[in-house]
């Protein structure tokens, strides 16, 4: 939803970022305001999911030029889990597997991490529970998926699933997902495209990292950027992204 | 009769002075004795030129003067009490090195069922006893079993008869309260054909002081037995722990380790455990946790000498500080043993720059129809799984101990003993909590 007075949330200015070396954001400026859906589309190596997880914090991404404000304060002040805390969330495009830790020890530290940072009580073991069963009802989550590892062993669906339930239990401002759609077929697509739009306030904003179109039949985003060469070389509505889909990103190349 | 004889070793005769012959006694076991005290007497203490002793220097257990443990005022049970597995019925308490009647639990044990002093078992179970005790934990080279052995006086004796089942699990605890002194813990578990029992080992220290643990068990599990055996070394801070456990597998028995060590200055762990039948399953798990200037070396012998044995081995390490982990696996697959399915791993996480480890799988392999897969990985804690925990809000000390506490949950989870569980990860994660921060603690991206 697009509203021109709406709180600017994350305004990122001629981001520049590099990997082992290699500049692979090359000058990124992106706004994104409460309410809204934006789609970063592209081409593999287009820099997309380079961009998310310097927003993210990886410690593998250096920043080498730029800026980006978050609700008004330098995000490149604050480490990961300073940014986690604040608001942001990466959905990860491959989310990592913990042998060792129960997935429900995990999401209640998570939980009450965030919590804790919001000046708001914590949640006991038992208190936890009944608030992530009825959030999982929302994702269709089986209760198995509890006493597993985190992530170990899941099958690429319910690494998604995962993911979008520790967002959907840490409401996050601004959720940046990575490739949320790609490992899913069309029932789970439509199942985590759904759990997502339940979570889309006109307080939040979502950035959808993606390589097609089909996510955003589901999503339906306010802008769609184009990535290509480490830049954000097209803005547009979402008539844009169906653009992409019918003529592919080599006519993007050609017209930038 | 005091020991007349001078051992070749200065710090060997200071271990044996003031040893004293058993009064009395039966003669099978005084000739054992005496002939082990030969052997202490001849044998040298091992020094980093020995192969079985090239990665662990125990040079500084020679700079204290051990005496043996003299009768003190012993520790009240409020004392002991948090070592006690309440899930062990049977208990029995040894304090520094001498069983303590008043700290042990022996009531209510089911007919078939001994768990007793060595000493008073003598005189009931000699028959049972005879052909096992000293029989299986060699002490021809190993000089620390040889003094184990030649002052073997007391210890614990665990009889299950045939096809008796030991309901709840029998707990040994083995503590140390006296600064500078030497206990030789001694252990005996029979467990017959058919026949099952979960036995707990447990080795602690009251107080910080520097004492000397020179243990020896031996364990016999007969066919189609099964044995579960849990060793938990966590003596004080500064002491020395050198034990030895044999485990002798008859046909189709299976026997479970889990050996956990996290105290002591310098500690060594022997387990050698000798498939004397076919269709034999063997498990052993071990995890050591140590930081500052800890040593633990555990040396495993898994001895295939019968066809169709199945051993799985997982021994974890997380080293902390500048502390130094050593792990040295050996299989072997004696000629004949066909259709032996053994697995070997062996994963070491280095939390600091400082920490080392030194993990040397050996396989020896004398038969053709055989599978032997072994593996070792050394590393530190993974970046992507870190970032993911941080990416969650966790900052990243926490995430680190997570990790670290994960990655030795996986053989803590294991132990068959709930209380066991739950107070060893809390001792996990007390001890990881406490590791500093590593590097990248860097705020920009």
């Amino acid at each position: 939803m697009i509203r021109a007075g709406a709180r600017i949330l994350l305004e990122v200015k001629g981001l520049r970022a590099k990997v082992a070396g290699v500049e692979i954001l090359k000058g990124i400026d992106l706004t994104v305001r409460a309410g809204e859906v934006h789609a970063v589309m592209g081409p593999n190596g287009s820099g997309k999911s380079t961009f998310a997880k310097a927003l993210a914090g990886h410690p593998a991404y250096a920043i080498s030029g730029g800026t980006a404000a978050y609700d008004g304060s330098d995000l490149f002040a604050l480490a990961p889990e300073q940014r986690a805390r604040a608001g942001l969330f990466l959905g990860f495009q491959y989310p990592v597997e913990i042998p060792g830790v129960s997935n429900s020890a995990f999401l209640r530290l998570a939980y009450n991490t965030v919590q804790a940072e919001r000046g708001k009580d914590e949640l006991d073991p038992l208190e936890f529970d009944d608030y992530l069963r009825e959030k999982m009802k929302l994702l269709d989550i089986d209760a198995s998926f509890l006493d597993r590892a985190v992530n170990d062993g899941f099958s690429g669906g319910e690494k998604k699933r995962n993911e979008i339930l520790q967002m959907a239990l840490l409401e996050p401002r601004l959720a940046i997902l990575d490739e949320t759609d790609s490992g899913l077929d069309i029932d789970a697509l439509r199942v985590v495209a759904s759990g997502i739009n339940h979570l889309i306030t006109p307080d939040n904003a979502v950035v959808l990292v993606t390589h097609y179109q089909r996510m955003l039949n589901y999503i339906v985003p306010d802008f769609v950027h184009v990535m290509e060469g480490g830049r954000i070389v097209k803005t547009g509505g979402k008539a844009l992204a169906e653009e992409l889909e019918a003529r592919g990103y080599d006519w993007v190349r050609a017209a930038a | 009769m005091n020991s007349t004889v001078t051992a070749t070793h200065p710090y060997i005769d200071a271990l044996l002075k003031g040893y004293e012959a058993p009064r009395g006694g039966a003669s099978w076991l005084n000739a054992r004795r005496a002939h082990a005290l030969e052997r202490a007497n001849a044998l040298t203490v091992p020094t980093t030129r020995d192969e079985e002793w090239r990665f662990t220097d125990i040079s500084p257990l020679m700079r204290v003067p051990f005496r043996r443990a003299t009768g003190v005022a012993r520790p009240a049970m409020a004392e002991v009490a948090r070592f006690v597995a309440p899930e062990a019925v049977v208990r029995l308490t040894f304090v520094d090195g001498v069983f303590a009647p008043e700290l042990s639990a022996t009531a209510g044990l089911p007919y078939g069922v001994v768990v007793s002093p060595l000493v008073a078992a003598l005189d009931t179970h000699a028959a049972v006893i005879e052909p096992q005790l000293a029989r299986h934990a060699g002490f021809e080279r190993e000089v620390f079993a040889a003094l184990n052995t030649a002052h073997l006086r007391d210890g614990a004796f665990v009889w299950i008869a045939r096809n008796q089942k030991c309901p709840t699990p029998v707990q040994l605890l083995y503590l140390s309260t006296q600064n500078e002194a030497a206990a030789y813990p001694r252990c005996l578990a029979i467990v017959e054909a058919g026949a099952e029992c979960t036995l707990i080992e447990d080795y602690a220290g009251l107080g910080e002081n520097v004492y000397f643990t020179d243990a020896v068990t031996e364990i016999a599990v007969g066919e189609g037995a099964r044995v579960r055996h849990v060793r938990v070394q966590r003596e004080a801070g500064g002491a020395f722990h050198i034990g030895h456990c044999a485990v002798v597998v008859a046909k189709d028995a299976h026997y479970v380790s889990h050996a956990i060590a996290l105290g002591a200055r310098i500690s060594r762990h022997n387990l050698q455990v000798v498939q004397q039948g076919e269709g034999v399953e063997v498990r052993m798990d071990g995890l050591a946790l140590i930081s500052g200037r800890q040593l633990a070396d555990t040396h495993t012998l898994m001895d295939h000498a019968r066809p169709n044995g199945t051993s799985k081995q997982l021994h974890k390490c997380i080293a902390g500080g500048a502390a130094h982990a050593v792990f040295n696996g050996r299989i072997v697959v004696r000629p004949g043993s066909q259709l032996t399915d053994s697995s070997q791993q062996s994963r070491n996480l280095l939390l600091s720059d400082k920490a080392h480890v030194d993990t040397k799988p050996q396989l020896e392999i004398f038969a053709d129809d055989v599978k032997c897969s072994h593996g070792a990985t050394v590393g530190q804690l993974d970046a992507e799984q870190l970032f993911y925990l941080r990416s969650r809000g966790l900052p990243e000390g926490k995430a680190r101990n997570l990790l670290t506490y994960a990655f030795g949950a996986e053989v803590i989870d294991r132990i068959p003993v709930p209380s066991l569980v739950e107070q060893l990860e809390k001792t996990v994660l007390a001890q990881t909590q406490s590791l500093p921060l590593g590097k990248g603690e860097g705020v920009r991206a």
